[in-house]
């Protein structure tokens, strides 16, 4: 099967896994006990009232009929209306969505930057001094929570320093605008690369500035993962006769290690990549919290605390959509990866 | 001067529980367009002995003594890039051609990478061409050099490693275990083949393998490995003729023969020392049957004895 046949066959059986997870999603949303709309009423309120809620949202409509409108909703990229203010939720997701996808994206290439080097060295240098500090450094960093590490960083870096913002996206007011040309508009909502199409390099470097800290604690501590991993698998790829058949063929060392024996360790750790990145999506609550980062994670807290059911739901099908997304994006490279599984 | 001369070579692994003498005061000269048969039970030291001739030795392992001049020259002197160099003159062929070819690569592009590794000045193209030249040679089609690894057979992946081991026209090619893991006609194919392409490049091989049977029909000369020790080392016809060591007649007795086929086969009894704490003297002694007063007490020297050399105290 060629690589073509393969990605059009794997786009094709995520059909189906979506339509089973909105289902899912739906259903466990209504069989869950108590009604989530009186939830949001005194004991003395008008029933009138609960019934005028009920129809905005369009909670007074028979199961099937709530089902097919759910569905169309979905297609269409309505997720209902939030119990809080009747806005589409759909809306405030995709607008929280940006700051948490820019820090997921910076934080994983930390973490996999960091933890692939690493590994890389610590397998090659097995059981040696330098192998036993690099596994500390990653089971330390790995064990430090989020939230303490962000805090001493911030403590050191800004209050200290003065090096980097403590917290926040980007100093208010000076949000990048993105592309303009006449009528034709594109801004994408990740501050790095808007304030690059608006061809402003301070407000980039900016962003780069608020970026660091929350991406580099979170990067810092999921390298431990990687690191681990890549150790692993690296040790037992590199006791495989075809590195020694590389090595035996005089091939340079770099090319041994990265593309006959890390090429094909990479897989678990590509497979740990798309878990991580797709928890990451769902908002990094604890380091958004800890540098204010406006982003999904601080949303979804916003909303449980208010029991905003419309929104919760909402915001669960998106992330069932990305893991969607990323396991799919992951199968492919996979199949690009290695050629045994186009098979 | 012979091609490949190896001098007292010693390679020891350290371990946690002691150290293990892999290869002991090994001493063995092939001169050029000659086959050698390394022959051994597993463990002997044999596979040991062949990657330490391309400085390959896997770690821990290490070579505390002697000397191994290819062509001349001392390859212990040799930096590292030098090591890489000489790896690109001798080819090397190993014992599962299943696991030795990198999954993720094209099998074309294990070739072309390999010959510009080596020989920088080659383009791409001319290097894909003589790929093709040498697959067509083996008798593998052109169009395959495309395919993955993992859509060739086990003997197509072997010749697919001589080809390898062939690509540079290497002076020396050694091949530890070649057929070990093929099943019988594709062993054959694969033998037959290796004879043919050593008269076509005037090769000199070094063969290693604890099947008997093969070392007789492909060696000019034969040395029998007994925990780390070349225990008899010469002609293969005179070996075959009139064994010296207790072992080699024991290997030779343990194999059938098709001259003979009435003689019943004997096993050697016991099994190989452990290397960490081997037997004093002569490590063959416990397993041998005219063991004597000297054997566990003095190592016997290799000496020479009927054309051939021999390390055992009947010959001392």
């Amino acid at each position: 099967m060629s690589l073509r046949s393969y990605v059009i066959a794997r786009v094709l059986l995520t059909i189906p896994m979506l339509l089973l997870l909105l289902t899912l999603v739906f259903l466990i949303t209504r069989v869950l006990p108590g009604d989530p709309v009186l939830l949001h009423f005194e004991k003395q309120a008008k029933p009138e009232a609960v019934e005028e809620f009920r129809q905005r949202l369009g909670l007074d409509k028979s199961l099937p009929e709530q089902y097919v409108d759910y569905l169309t909703g979905v297609l269409r990229g309505d997720l209902g209306k939030s119990m809080q203010d009747f806005s589409p939720v759909a809306q405030q997701i995709f607008s929280a969505f940006p700051a948490t996808l820019e820090l997921a994206i910076f934080g994983m290439i930390i973490a996999v930057v960091l933890g692939i080097f690493l590994g890389v060295r610590s397998s090659r240098s097995y059981n040696t001094g330098e192998d036993h500090v690099i596994r500390t450094f990653g089971i330390a960093t790995y064990a430090i929570p989020v939230f303490f590490l962000g805090m001493v960083l911030q403590l050191v870096f800004s209050i200290q320093l003065h090096w980097f913002p403590s917290g926040g996206r980007i100093y208010p007011g000076s949000e990048p605008l993105g592309l303009n040309l006449g009528g034709f508009h594109l801004a994408t909502g990740l501050y790095t690369v808007d304030s690059l199409l608006e061809g402003n390099l301070s407000k980039f470097v900016q962003a780069l500035r608020y970026l660091f800290l929350p991406s580099f604690a979170l990067g810092l501590v999921l390298c431990g993962i990687f690191i681990r991993l890549t150790r692993t698998s690296m040790l037992e790829t590199l006791r495989l006769d075809f590195v020694t058949a590389a090595r035996a063929r005089g091939l340079k060392e770099r090319t041994v290690v990265y593309t006959y024996a890390l090429r094909n360790a990479f897989l678990p750790i590509l497979t740990m990549m798309g878990l991580q990145f797709a928890a990451l999506l769902a908002g990094a609550i604890l380091t958004e919290t800890t540098f204010s980062w406006p982003g999904l994670g601080r949303y979804l807290v916003d909303r449980i605390a208010f029991r905003d059911y419309t929104a919760i739901q909402g915001a669960v099908v998106f992330f069932g959509l990305l893991v969607a997304l990323v396991s799919l994006m992951v199968d492919i490279l996979y199949a690009y990866l290695d050629p045994r599984i186009r098979l | 001067m012979p091609l490949l001369e190896i001098n007292s070579l010693t390679v020891d692994y350290p371990t946690r529980v002691g150290t293990v003498r892999a290869v002991d005061r090994v001493s063995i000269s092939v001169e050029k367009g000659q086959t050698l048969g390394i022959v051994g039970e597993s463990g002997c030291g044999k596979s040991t002995l062949g990657l330490a001739v391309i400085r390959l030795v896997p770690s821990p392992g290490i070579m505390t003594e002697g000397s191994i001049m290819i062509d001349g020259t001392d390859i212990m002197r040799l930096s590292n890039n030098e090591v890489r160099e000489l790896r690109g003159k001798v080819g090397f062929i190993f014992q599962d051609p299943m696991t030795s070819l990198n999954p993720v690569k094209r099998i074309g592009d294990h070739f072309v990478e390999f010959i510009r590794t080596h020989e920088k000045e080659v383009s791409r193209q001319e290097a894909l061409e003589k790929t093709g030249k040498i697959l067509e040679s083996l008798g593998i089609l052109r169009e395959r050099t495309t395919d993955y690894p993992h859509q060739f057979s086990g003997g197509m992946r072997q010749r697919v490693m001589i080809g390898l081991g062939l690509a540079l026209n290497p002076k020396l090619l050694i091949a530890d275990e070649p057929t070990t893991s093929l099943d019988v006609i594709v062993e054959a194919q694969i033998l037959e083949l290796m004879n043919k392409l050593k008269k076509d490049y005037d090769l000199t091989l070094i063969l290693i393998t604890h099947n008997i049977g093969i070392v007789a029909e492909m060696s000019d000369l034969i040395a029998v490995m007994y925990a780390g020790r070349v225990v008899e080392f010469g002609p293969t016809e005179q070996i075959f003729e009139n064994p010296l060591h207790p072992y080699t007649k024991g290997l030779l007795e343990s194999a059938p023969n098709i001259l003979h086929p009435e003689r019943s086969m004997h096993p050697i009894p016991g099994s190989p020392p452990d290397l960490i704490s081997p037997p004093p003297g002569c490590k063959f002694h416990p397993r041998c049957p005219h063991a004597f007063e000297p054997c566990p007490l003095r190592e016997p020297f290799l000496v020479m004895k009927e054309r051939r050399f021999v390390a055992c105290h009947l010959y001392d």
